[in-house]
């Protein structure tokens, strides 16, 4: 791809300001990933297959070990030895360089190929910025090096210019430029680290938990800056975390990841009122609620398994209280549950149609029945400004 | 929920007789070195004057930002950091500076730490954490009964059979085998009152609850006082009677568990809350307070929460406010609760 004319974020792409979800964009199919060669190779991702749209937030949720970094790392080429590609493709739907389409393998891609869509097309915000951001380097410079390197026609003040607006978009003040990262506090690390990310208004952005070491203002507040640029400039996000209530909260669709397989897709309230996967079921089980009665919860007994010695049959099985024969001996294949259309998937063979699907693995996931929330009522008066507004400026109230 | 002594509010779970371990006016000043500047020393005021009494068989938790002073105040209560004032009391009775004190001391207070990937030795089994503190302080006559007590432990957590995970190594374990196991090494010395500090933030999602459920546990049959140190309000509702919400130092709002986030009286309580991930919301967040907490070396004058208030009136710059009453056994530290401030549009009663 060509250096195109430096545009404002705007007026870039003028199509990508839909909200809705669009056309596939990311298009992962049977990606199977090792660690090591040979007979001591250890599978660490089984077959995923997962379409990202354009505009979308697809969260990937899974416990330490399930195999969801290493598929970000995979599908964005970044997997390190002894990390193999060993089999699958992902078909990303790239803009060449006259804005027309121009579909790719990534895994078939060349280095040079490589080089033009990471970052310009399809970017990373990596879970620590500490150790993501560069510590002998200001921010400017982080901030103008991918801009040097994809926009040979910007000039240093446009790149500058460039810099500082980035830096606004994600709420910190132009002063900021000179800084070290070590004179940033954490929030603000991963603001800059999101801002890098956006800095060529990607149309995929890999998330890896990029909140998981925040404070819950500073993550609500990101999350929210997220969202609201993503609305705007109209990327796709692919929000990795192990934080299933939050995931809820801000994705679209969600991907279940255990023992290196997807073991649930589906839409987020979905998934929340009707599980259809025993793993995702106990992992909701496994978050207490902010409201009702205190009720005894249980989580999901014993603990993930290690990938080299993965469990015969379904993973799960031996934490699965609806394990049955069958599963101890054959992998479940991603299907579309009982009496259910559409994308909606999961692994288990409860859900194949032979047998009464548990009553907890069986809900409708129709809004009536969902249990109705109450937010924690405010006992203060109404602030006297907007919502959102600046705190005072000294004048009482 | 709360009870007052001699002008000072008590936080904690409020029962009859004598608390297990009571701190009175706990207030810790870290010293800040300027360097070659000599004599203008400055302070981190990370905690301020916290009264906390903890009865047994009852569980506090005390939740909060990072850098809210909440793992400074379990320290001193387990006299890793001697406070620069105030005291504590061991059943009623003030805690002595002998050697001998200390030792008795710590074998009443137990503190588990956050990340029992690091808080384990990795060059030693299980055997040996567990068989050390039991040789320092309950002196068991043969190796028999030393091997039997090691054993009971691993049961007491849950990890059994015992002989399963007795000669293994923290590598061979799993994140929540090794926090049990780090538990069980701190029931090793019997102590009345155990104090964790981020006890599951570092493990996985799935066995979070088993670990909260053995603390539950343990308060239940071994009628031990605990204290759950967490950044996660709706796990210190799970598990505590009380909770006590710290910002910058300070107790801000305390109360019964399910009171406090039913009807959050704080403003910054209010604000942990709406942030806080929650499936069930309907509809959009409205965060009011952004912004981070103040820095700890020339905290905000008056209240320290009122450079994020959106609430804030003048006296709430100029006078830190008292604990008030604002529901059965709940007090918070805001000026909008007392009747000689009160603003003037109502404020709602608690439901």
């Amino acid at each position: 791809m060509t250096p195109t004319t430096p545009t404002t974020p705007t007026t870039a792409r003028p199509s990508a300001a839909a909200s809705t979800v669009g056309a596939p964009v990311l298009e992962i199919r049977d990606l199977c990933v090792d660690y090591g060669l040979g007979p001591k190779a250890v599978r660490a991702i089984t077959d995923a297959c997962i379409t990202l749209h354009r505009g979308e937030v697809l969260g990937l949720a899974g416990e330490s070990g399930s195999g969801k970094s290493t598929l970000a790392y995979a599908l964005t080429r970044l997997l390190r030895a002894p990390g193999v590609i060993t089999d699958g493709e992902v078909l990303f739907h790239a803009t060449g360089p006259d804005g027309a389409p121009a579909p790719m393998d990534l895994l078939a891609a060349t280095p040079a190929e490589l080089r033009r869509i990471r970052w310009s097309q399809l970017a990373v915000v990596f879970q620590s910025a500490m150790h993501a951001l560069n510590p002998v380097a200001r921010v400017d410079a982080q901030l103008t090096d991918a801009l040097k390197a994809h926009r040979a026609g910007m000039t240093s003040a446009q790149r500058r210019e460039r810099a500082v607006e980035l830096l606004r978009m994600v709420g910190i003040s132009e002063d900021r430029l000179r800084s070290y990262p070590h004179e940033l506090s954490g929030g603000m690390r991963q603001r800059v680290m999101i801002a890098m990310a956006l800095a060529l208004e990607p149309q995929v952005v890999i998330m890896d938990e990029p909140t998981t070491a925040l404070d819950v203002v500073t993550q609500r507040e990101i999350i929210e800056e997220l969202m609201l640029l993503k609305e705007r400039l109209g990327f796709a996000i692919i929000f990795i975390t192990h934080d299933l209530s939050l995931l809820i909260e801000l994705a679209d669709r969600i991907a279940i990841m255990y023992g290196g397989r997807i073991v649930e897709q589906a839409d987020a309230r979905q998934l929340f009122h009707a599980p259809r996967h025993p793993y995702s079921l106990g992992l909701l089980n496994s978050f207490p609620s902010l409201h009702g009665e205190r009720v005894r919860m249980e989580g999901i007994p014993g603990s993930p398994p290690s990938l080299a010695t993965l469990p015969s049959g379904c993973a799960f099985h031996p934490r699965c209280p609806y394990a049955m024969d069958r599963c101890r001996e054959e992998v479940p294949v991603l299907m579309s549950p009982t009496g259910e259309t559409g994308e909606r998937t999961a692994a288990c063979w409860l859900q194949d149609g032979r047998q009464e699907v548990p009553a907890p693995l069986a809900l409708t996931a129709s809004p009536a029945a969902a249990p109705t929330a109450s937010t924690p009522t405010a006992t203060l008066p109404a602030p006297q400004r907007p919502a959102g507004a600046a705190p005072s400026d000294g004048s009482p109230l | 929920m709360t009870t007052e002594v001699e002008g000072r509010v008590v936080h904690g779970p409020k029962r009859p007789g004598v608390p297990a371990l009571e701190a009175r006016s706990l207030t810790k000043h870290f010293p800040v070195h300027n360097g070659l500047r000599r004599g203008s020393t400055q302070f981190v005021h990370a905690v301020e004057s916290i009264s906390l009494a903890l009865p047994e068989g009852t569980v506090t938790a005390v939740v909060g930002e990072s850098g809210s002073g909440k793992s400074t105040l379990a320290r001193m209560l387990v006299q890793l950091i001697a406070p620069t004032s105030g005291e504590l009391l061991l059943d009623g009775e003030p805690v002595g500076t002998s050697a001998k004190a200390r030792r008795d001391y710590t074998s009443q207070v137990h503190l588990v730490l956050q990340d029992p990937f690091s808080s384990l030795n990795a060059v030693h089994t299980v055997r040996y954490h567990l068989e050390r503190p039991l040789k320092l302080h309950r002196r068991p006559g043969s190796a028999e009964e030393l091997d039997e007590l090691a054993k009971s432990l691993l049961e007491r957590v849950a990890l059994s059979p015992a002989d399963r995970y007795i000669d293994k190594y923290p590598h061979e374990l799993s994140g929540g085998q090794r926090q049990r196991v780090a538990i069980a090494r701190g029931l090793a010395v019997e102590p009345r009152v155990l104090l964790a500090d981020e006890p599951v933030s570092m493990l996985d999602v799935s066995i979070r609850l088993g670990v909260l459920n053995l603390l539950d546990e343990l308060r239940e049959r071994e009628r031990l006082a605990v204290l759950y140190v967490t950044h996660d309000i709706a796990s210190a509702r799970y598990l505590a009677d009380t909770v006590v919400v710290m910002y910058a130092g300070q107790v801000v709002e305390s109360g019964p568990a399910l009171q406090i986030t039913e009807s959050p009286a704080h403003p910054y309580t209010q604000l942990l809350l709406s942030a806080a991930p929650d499936p069930q919301r309907e509809g959009t967040v409205v965060l009011r307070g952004r912004g981070a907490p103040p820095s700890l070396i020339d905290p905000p004058s008056g209240c320290r929460f009122n450079t994020r208030c959106p609430f804030a009136m003048d006296i709430c710059r100029s006078s830190t406010p008292p604990a008030l009453p604002v529901g059965d056994d709940q007090v918070a530290a805001c000026w909008l609760h007392s009747p000689d401030h009160k603003p003037e549009a109502p404020v709602a009663p608690a439901p």
